[in-house]
């Protein structure tokens, strides 16, 4: 799932500072999973959004509510039922629903509630980590199924580097050197002889450094 | 001027057993604030954070949450959930520029007990020390 995290509150505060109706617009997606922009999520933001415009002394008001998903055009239409009733779009969706609100509805004034962070899983209660870097061309298959994109620090490809001590990584004790552990895998599924073919200098345009990317299937196109 | 808190108290049924026992006047008896108004839970794990917001929206001075004691809850981990959405509560409270102190978390053995009533007056003393709440509206 898409990992985020709410913004702090003076930061979403100043970004509304000029509004007097806010709609405050949760994600039904990764979000409301990761327990940063659902239901629940948009509840407490609208009551803090409140009390920060108490504060000021200014007048507001909220309307409260959770799309579908903010990454379908289809949910994104549902938003035009409080056309007229709203001065902006707080979105707790990842940045893919606000630039979703931003291109479909050119005059709304929208604004992220959440900070988008990574790919990742629910390590345990609470707590989530990066697994995936979306870099779209993946080497999983070469690995283990263990990402050095994603999770070694450099983003090696061949080995890893001169920090790795113990099993683990020089930027942290509590990160685990991903490639001591794509070995490890790969030795005991008895796959270890891949790890001596050298991988290519890779080609990082698939990973957005060739610009924003785009996917299209022409089997799915209308 | 003088100035009277609305401080919103949030217990379980288990810290908060002297209030069924004694009643409101049993209880300003034993020293319980007057200021304070109690509001029970079958836990304090059940609590949501908006809960505990809405009381500041609804003119709360201060709040506070009682619940078991960390490693003793009747529902193992409910005070401890409840400690957590309180300090979370602090911390935006800190980010809007308001006392993270208007907010607190206590844990309390169950049954008849002076730090029941101890940690009423401490609230007491302690929003009556900060004066009315930031946020504007509300009851006041």
């Amino acid at each position: 799932m898409i990992i985020a995290e709410r913004k702090p509150i003076n930061e979403i505060m100043e970004m509304v500072k000029d509004a007097k109706r806010i709609l405050v617009l949760g994600c039904r997606g990764c979000v409301t999973i990761c327990s940063a922009g659902g239901e629940r999520e948009v509840e407490i933001l609208a009551s803090l959004i409140r009390l920060g415009k108490q504060k000021a002394g200014q007048e507001v008001s909220t309307i409260e509510a959770t799309l579908v998903r903010q990454c379908d055009k289809e949910y994104i239409d549902s938003i035009d039922q409080w056309d007229g009733q709203y001065d902006a779009i707080v979105s707790m969706a990842c940045g893919v629903g606000v630039n979703f609100i931003a291109n479909l509805r050119p005059m709304a004034k929208v604004y992220p509630g959440v900070n988008t962070s990574s790919f990742g899983g629910s390590a345990e209660q609470g707590v989530w980590s990066e697994q995936c870097a979306g870099c779209g061309d993946c080497v999983l298959h070469l690995t283990g199924g263990l990402c050095p994109v994603a999770r070694c620090a450099k983003s090696l490809m061949n080995g890893p580097c001169g920090g790795s001590v113990g099993g683990r990584c020089e930027i942290h004790k509590d990160v685990p050197c991903i490639w001591q552990s794509i070995h490890d895998k790969l030795v005991r599924i008895d796959n270890a002889e891949g790890l001596a073919a050298i991988a290519p200098i890779r080609d990082w345009s698939t990973s957005g450094h060739g610009g924003p990317r785009k996917t299209v299937r022409n089997d799915l196109t209308v | 001027m003088s100035f009277t808190p609305n401080i919103q108290a949030f217990c379980c049924h288990y810290t908060s057993q002297q209030t069924l026992a004694e009643g409101p006047k049993g209880l300003q008896a034993d020293g319980f604030p007057k200021s304070i108004t109690i509001h029970r839970l079958v836990c304090t794990g059940k609590l949501e954070v908006s809960t505990l917001l809405k009381a500041f929206e609804d003119g709360a001075d201060g709040v506070y949450v009682a619940g078991c004691p960390l490693d003793k809850c009747h529902n193992l981990m409910g005070s401890q959930r409840a400690a957590k959405r309180v300090a979370a509560i602090k911390k935006a409270l800190a980010e809007l520029g308001v006392e993270p102190e208007r907010i607190e978390m206590y844990h309390l053995e169950r049954g008849f007990h002076p730090a029941f009533v101890k940690a009423a007056q401490e609230m007491n003393e302690r929003i009556t020390t900060l004066g009315p709440s930031p946020f504007q509206g509300g009851t006041k």
